[in-house]
């Protein structure tokens, strides 16, 4: 037996990998290995220091992004067979999910560090989490995006219940964990269809068969949809959102500051893939498809958002809403010539949105901490002892609405100049489904200002905010990010000029 | 011929399995119903397999048992979780949060 092995060694070749390619994930590898040796052999009050070892990985993770950027060519294939590729695409997103991961750890460290959590294995678990993401937007094999989607998704679903002893905590947990694990199941089933019909696991040959010809049309049209309807749950678009309002209210904030931005651009990523490059001659089933979940989120997502009482549940609804108009673009990507500009517009969007909604999100942070509620009367006269907060605040909300000259303007224009670039019945009566969401979402963005300029302090407190130096990193880099992609769009444009997804040609 | 029984067997467990998420109330029946699609997508893909000679659909299979026992692992867990702060794993006591 052990003999026949020997003897067949001899004729393996190990295949070249492009170390180089794959540096990002090592660093994270090692960093997760790191920080949970080191959680091992600190003292108790010394346990920030996986803190802030995990975010030195994140950053340090980002070199080779960089370096990748600027050395070869556009496009490396790390394991030589065309499974998992380093192009544009992929170094624009990965530097999306560590720079928001690093943001997500400076929100953490005073949390984690005064409720008492668990915060070596907190930091663990979101290495691991960012380190999935980063494989998902190199994945170009359904068993690698089935991986890497499962490694995001899992350490997440244990970072949603972290407040162990608090009810809320526990059923966002679970609620989240019972929805995702389901959709992942779902997602399978269509995954498995594709393999079958077209006998191999590479997108790009999953590509070469999805063509809705032939007698095999049934089969491929639930293949289709089943692999759409699991990543609709990660992105929680309408009507596969029933978690995310419960999870986002329940889990600890730093959370669902993560799960809001990074675990939803997870999700597009998977679309995004299975569009761009698994199915992309199969536009007559995606795009109605994309475009009724487009059209019901925007308009569930608002309509819902405007009745909150719960700052965190009204920024729930909103991410559902935004979410919507993230999938405009990618419901028309097959129409015409309209790949591209599709493509560009969502990924703007997705950076723009992760500054804008971390920023909002580290805001509340640092006034809940004093405020001890969730209410949005707790947020009543704002102005009148935080100035400077109350400043931020109205510029990431005023972002989220779209209102110029600040980022999510921008993105907003993209994603609107894309559809209508599309154009046909399709395009340009989701523009119009678009526009009136946007008008009625300025409503909710706008009362939450009200609230913070215009109202008194509901119990006469007030003592100023202290913002604490990490929230306090945190809020310039988003604040920073939000108000530079707005004045100079050209900055974040360059990023997002990626015509075409290397792989969907050649490879 | 033989695959439509494999990919008809297949079918039959995923309907089942979607049918005891969407109607069980017990947080472990869920869990279980997931394993049965999870398991519905094994026989799919060794079926495949045999009809089309191919070996990735096994390698699939094999990561997929073993992603699906990380994840029944971490859910049982949280199903523990609740259990201890609730002293009950219906998922219709799960309600504290509404709207």
């Amino acid at each position: 037996m052990l003999a026949s092995l020997l003897a067949a060694v001899g004729d393996f070749t190990p295949p070249t990998v492009d170390f180089h390619a794959l540096a990002p994930e090592i660093v994270l590898a090692v960093g997760l290995v790191v920080v949970l040796l080191v959680d091992l052999f600190v003292a108790d009050h010394r346990r920030w220091i996986t803190g802030t070892l995990a975010g030195f990985f994140m950053l340090g993770a980002v070199l080779p992004v960089v370096t990748l950027a600027v050395i070869g060519g556009d496009v490396r294939d790390a394991l030589g067979d065309g499974r998992y590729v380093v192009d544009n695409f992929s170094l624009v997103l990965k530097a999306l999910f560590l720079l928001a991961g690093y943001v997500v750890v400076l929100l953490s460290t005073n949390e984690m560090e005064e409720g008492g959590y668990y915060q070596g294995e907190y930091y663990v678990l979101l290495l691991s989490s960012v380190l999935g993401m980063v494989m998902l937007t190199s994945s170009r094999d359904l068993i690698s995006v089935f991986v890497a989607l499962e490694f995001l998704s899992i350490p997440a679903y244990m970072m949603a219940a972290w407040k162990k002893r608090d009810r809320k905590s526990n059923e966002a947990g679970v609620k989240y964990y019972l929805l995702g694990v389901f959709a992942s199941a779902v997602l399978l089933y269509g995954f498995s269809l594709l393999y079958g019909l077209a006998n191999s696991t590479k997108l790009v040959d999953i590509a070469g068969v999805i063509t809705l010809e032939g007698d095999k049309v049934g089969v491929q049209v639930l293949a289709v949809a089943f692999a759409i309807i699991g990543f609709a749950f990660k992105i929680s678009a309408v009507p596969f959102h029933t978690w995310a309002p419960d999870t986002y209210e329940g889990a600890p904030l730093p959370v669902t500051a993560f799960l809001s931005v990074a675990s939803k651009a997870a999700g597009f990523v998977g679309l995004i893939a299975l569009v761009y490059l698994t199915f992309p001659a199969a536009e007559e089933v995606y795009r109605p498809f994309l475009w009724v979940l487009a059209a019901a989120t925007m308009t569930m997502g608002n309509l819902v958002a405007l009745k909150q009482k719960n700052v965190v549940r009204l920024l729930a609804y909103s991410s559902i809403s935004q979410g919507g108009f993230i999938l405009m673009p990618l419901a028309m990507a097959g129409t015409g010539d309209a790949a591209g500009p599709a493509l560009r517009a969502v990924m703007t969007y997705l950076v723009i949105y992760a500054a804008t909604n971390l920023g909002a999100f580290a805001i509340i942070i640092a006034v809940t901490r004093k405020t001890r509620s969730g209410d949005i009367s707790s947020f009543g006269g704002l102005f009148s002892y935080a100035p400077g907060v109350t400043v931020m605040m109205t510029i990431f909300l005023a972002s989220l609405a779209g209102i110029p000259p600040l980022g999510g303007w921008y993105a907003k224009f993209g994603a609107f100049r894309a559809v209508v670039d599309a154009g046909g019945g399709w395009g340009y009566s989701i523009a119009v489904i678009g526009a009136i969401n946007a008008v009625i979402a300025t409503a909710y963005y706008i009362m939450l200002m009200r609230e913070m300029w215009m109202k008194p302090v509901p119990d006469g407190d007030t003592t100023p905010i202290k913002v604490q130096a990490p929230v306090m990193a945190a809020l310039a880099i988003t604040g920073v990010c939000t108000v530079l992609f707005g004045v100079l769009p050209g900055l974040v444009s360059k990023f997002g000029d990626i015509t075409d997804l290397a792989g969907a040609f050649g490879l | 011929m033989l695959i439509n029984q494999f990919l008809l067997l297949g079918a039959l467990l995923f309907c089942m399995g979607v049918y005891g998420v969407l109607t069980r109330k017990n947080a472990v029946m869920v869990l279980l119903s997931i394993e049965l699609i999870l398991n519905s997508v094994n026989i799919n893909l060794l079926a495949f397999d045999a009809m089309n000679g191919g070996s990735d659909g096994n390698v699939f299979a094999l990561y997929i048992i073993a992603v699906a026992a990380a994840e029944v692992g971490v859910g049982l867990a949280m199903v523990l979780l609740i259990y201890r702060n609730r002293k009950s794993i219906s998922l219709d006591d799960l309600s504290e949060m509404k709207g």
